[in-house]
């Protein structure tokens, strides 16, 4: 491996710039929930560059583990894993574990495969050995392993809806912290407009039942406004209050997500 | 099934983030020599993110990818690419199609390009098929 890094620092350079993408070329840009979303955990990253955020400080109270609609389980099942990312950034063990426990109970009522649930074991394991940086990728492959499942279940249509609950729930964790202790650098993180337009995009493709249940159809309706709320000048951080706005805008989205009520 | 075909349908199968077919033994192999490529990275604190696209390029053509990035995070793009590749490279692109300096790693058909946004916001990385035959190529990231 010394060798392989001593080859990379020999091979290193600044490249010379190519031409300009052309609009046609941007247009046709190959886009995948595996790449062009970003996971929480690179969100969470980023906010700790300026310097550690009160991580524990965004935990919410657990939510109800009984839902019976799907799409909502799925919408959790994202949630949930940021609350992950959340916890580990934290460095809390504890909370850690409860979440795992939480993420196997939600992905079992959506059947998925016995991988997923083996998981849940290695979650802890890591956990109570403090293994952070492990941890931090047993929860981005839990999150593809449960797609991946979903997938093969026949329910492609869900997984756009794990990746949008993740998103929700990080913008909501990382607009409180920056409300918190307001600095226009560490609210720069909360330019994502075309994260958005894409997760749009993607539920637009779903099936038309799914698309018009009253959790989704109302979820989507919302993402319009939350796409104005993320868009800014680019190399520009919102406002105190653009922050606020939404961070409002993402809790009442969460809200309504964790209710038991709205389940169709 | 000819090879256009075939790639078509496994990019409308990959929109959706995870693939709905098996991973054909040139895209497991493409994707092994990445992580090879991404282990120094690992070393030096990146963290790889558990997720990768895999396709075809043919000669002087490239694949472009879109991208989410955030500010203050530094971020490392992989590519490799099968034996009938000679020379690949990885370029990175703002939300404009606007080149940017990146810092670059070449070793024949594999290839990096680092970059460390100051601006959060949507970017592409274009792999470029510079000499070689038709082949399949798989693409990672690394962030810290």
């Amino acid at each position: 491996m010394a060798a392989l890094l001593c080859l990379v620092s020999a091979a290193m350079a600044f490249a010379a710039e190519p031409a300009p993408l052309q609009a046609d070329q941007l247009a046709k840009a190959i886009k995948t929930d595996a790449l062009t979303i970003p996971t929480p955990g690179e969100l969470f990253a980023a906010l700790e560059k300026p310097g550690k955020p009160d991580w524990a400080g965004q935990y919410r109270t657990p939510i109800p583990m009984t839902y019976r609609n799907r799409a909502q389980i799925a919408l959790n099942l994202g949630g949930l894993i940021a609350d992950g990312f959340i916890a580990v950034q934290a460095q809390d063990s504890q909370q850690v574990k409860n979440i795992g426990t939480d993420i196997i109970k939600l992905a079992k009522a959506l059947g998925v495969s016995e991988n997923v649930l083996s998981r849940g074991n290695s979650i802890n394991e890591f956990a109570e050995n403090s293994e952070w940086d492990t941890l931090h990728e047993e929860l981005e492959a839990t999150q593809n392993e449960v797609k991946a499942s979903m997938q093969t279940h026949r329910d492609q249509d869900l997984v756009i809806l794990v990746s949008l609950g993740g998103w929700i729930r990080g913008t909501q964790a990382v607009s409180a912290a920056v409300m918190k202790n307001f600095d226009e650098g560490s609210a720069k993180v909360l330019r994502q407009p075309a994260v958005v337009n894409f997760i749009k995009t993607k539920i637009n493709d779903i099936s038309p039942d799914l698309r018009n249940e009253t959790l989704v159809k109302s979820v989507s309706e919302q993402l319009t406004g939350i796409e104005k709320l993320v868009t800014f000048q680019p190399g520009k951080g919102p406002s105190a209050d653009e922050v606020r706005k939404l961070n409002e805008a993402v809790s009442k989205l969460m809200e309504e997500i964790q209710k038991k009520e709205d389940a169709k | 099934m000819n090879r256009r075909v075939a790639f078509f349908l496994g990019v409308v199968l990959l929109v959706g983030g995870v693939s709905l077919r098996a991973q054909t033994d040139e895209e497991v192999e493409a994707h092994r020599l990445v992580l090879d490529l991404t282990g120094a990275f690992s070393n030096d604190g990146f963290k790889l993110r558990d997720g990768h696209w895999a396709g075809q390029i043919k000669p002087a053509e490239r694949a472009v990818i879109a991208v989410n990035l955030y500010a203050g995070n530094e971020y490392w793009f992989s590519a490799a690419a099968n034996a009938k590749a000679k020379k690949i490279s990885v370029e990175l692109y703002d939300e404009s199609g606007k080149p940017l300096t990146t810092e670059v790693y070449n070793e024949g058909e594999r290839a990096s390009a680092g970059f460390s946004p100051t601006s959060s916001g949507q970017y592409f990385v274009a792999v470029n098929l510079l000499e070689g035959e038709a082949t399949t190529f798989c693409v990672v990231h690394s962030y810290k």
